[in-house]
């Protein structure tokens, strides 16, 4: 039974508050170390989603947004599976995507990068994991594109993912990247995670075993959730 | 099972586009714009019908408007599975709010009486891994003075972070919820 309290996030593994080369976290990173409770309900459960909610196109980001007509830009299929940190698969959670174009501009009221908008491209969809923790979208590879930060920094080629889990603990938000992109080594916000391995984990893999033939190319993008502690072995100290 | 522990994946901020993927009526999107993920009230849901509100502010005072909120609360029988909504700050004003009902209390597994609370979580540009706080209800004092979560917090300039005080405004329930990212007053963040 694994209905123990999640592992403890290791903070060293994931980006700390405040990384010097990304100045938004500069004032926006607590100077307070986090205070470190027992998890409670409250912690342990967490909102539940279900297929009423989904339309029938919103994992589907070439046609989603409405027009009739499909977006421009290379095509791609991104899969893969959500596990937790028991390797047990994540079922039925719900995953969010957005996303820039392929020019690199996002659909957004405070976007004013001078790439077009593409008419037929929103940039946002979501998907549920099936019962394996399998998931699959389609969508364009979004471009590049540079922000603010020490001078003009460009952003390597990226999707946002959001994820819920089956616990409030289990919460993350995250981006991962496209392999190959030499853009990835120089990001001031990729390069907030320290450990190579760690940021590793956020790099697509081309999968051209899963190709659809003259239609797209798939990348293959695997999520790992915290873990609960099974309470049997709870008292053991060497832990599970 | 693996012997050790798989790592998690790592996160990444969110972003100043978060809406999009988030709340895509807020970021000018004709997408999904029937979804009011900040209003938890229906007409059918038990509970006294409270507004919950407030601004961020970064370490320099000023106000964020570019942040997305998550709430998490249980219902008004303290029950989880409970309510969760979503909230964006104002593009202008920072302020972001829920419609929802008050929860009722709680207990921790170990079976010790929680003063009703609500988790926030803060996601936004600038935030690498988002903030996880509790806003509790500053009029529940005989209950807020038993809680072991603000009893571990201890020093009251602390605690005071984790308060909502309850006002009224043309008829309605209205607590204030601030939060501090950084510096004086900075809110108590938790490592759950
Ligand atoms: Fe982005």
């Amino acid at each position: 039974m694994e209905n123990g309290e999640f592992y403890r996030r290791d903070r060293a593994w994931h980006p700390p508050g405040f990384s010097l080369d990304y100045r938004s976290t500069s004032l926006r990173s607590p100077r307070r170390a986090l205070l470190s409770l027992g998890q409670s309900p409250a912690d342990l459960s967490g909102p539940v989603f279900g297929h009423g909610m989904l339309d029938p196109l919103d994992h589907d980001l070439i046609r989603n947004f409405g027009t009739g007509d499909e977006a421009i830009g290379e095509r791609i299929v991104v899969h893969g599976r959500v596990i937790d940190q028991n390797g047990r698969p994540v079922p039925n959670t719900l995953i969010e995507i957005w996303q820039a174009n392929a020019g690199g501009r996002y659909r957004h009221v405070r976007d004013g990068y001078v790439a077009a908008l593409d008419p037929n491209f929103g940039g946002c969809g979501r998907v549920l994991s099936d019962a394996e923790g399998k998931y699959a979208f389609r969508t364009i590879r979004p471009g590049p594109y540079p922000f603010r930060n020490n001078g003009s920094d460009w952003r390597p080629a990226h999707i946002h993912i959001s994820l819920f889990g089956q616990a409030f603990a289990q919460r993350l938000i995250t981006q991962f990247y496209f392999e190959g992109d030499p853009l990835i080594a120089k990001c001031p916000i990729a390069n907030t995670i320290r450990d190579r391995a760690a940021l590793d984990m956020l790099v697509a893999k081309l999968d051209l075993e899963n190709q659809g033939p003259f239609d797209h190319l798939t990348y293959r993008f695997d999520i790992v959730l915290r873990g609960r502690r099974s309470t049997f072995f709870e008292n053991r100290p060497e832990g599970n | 099972m693996p012997v050790e522990p798989l790592n998690e994946t790592p996160s990444q901020t969110a972003g100043p586009y978060v809406h999009i993927g988030t709340y895509p009526s807020s970021a000018g999107l004709n997408v999904r714009t029937q979804e009011k993920p900040n209003v938890l009230a229906a007409a059918s849901t038990k509970g006294e019908r409270i507004r919950i509100e407030g601004a961020i502010y970064d370490g320099a005072g000023s106000i964020v408007t570019d942040a997305m909120i998550e709430l998490w609360q249980a219902d008004a029988d303290g029950k989880f599975p409970g309510i969760w909504g979503r909230a964006v700050s104002d593009f202008k004003t920072g302020l972001w709010f829920f419609e929802t009902v008050k929860p009722g209390a709680t207990r921790t597994k170990a079976g010790a009486a929680e003063a009703p609370f609500a988790t926030l979580m803060v996601f936004a540009r600038g935030i690498n891994i988002h903030l996880h706080t509790r806003m509790y209800f500053a009029d529940e004092t005989a209950a807020n003075a038993a809680d072991p979560t603000l009893k571990a917090v201890a020093e009251p300039h602390l605690q005071k972070t984790l308060l909502a005080a309850r006002a009224t405004r043309d008829g309605q329930t209205v607590y204030r919820f601030d939060i501090r990212l950084q510096g004086e007053g900075e809110t108590v963040f938790f490592d759950i």
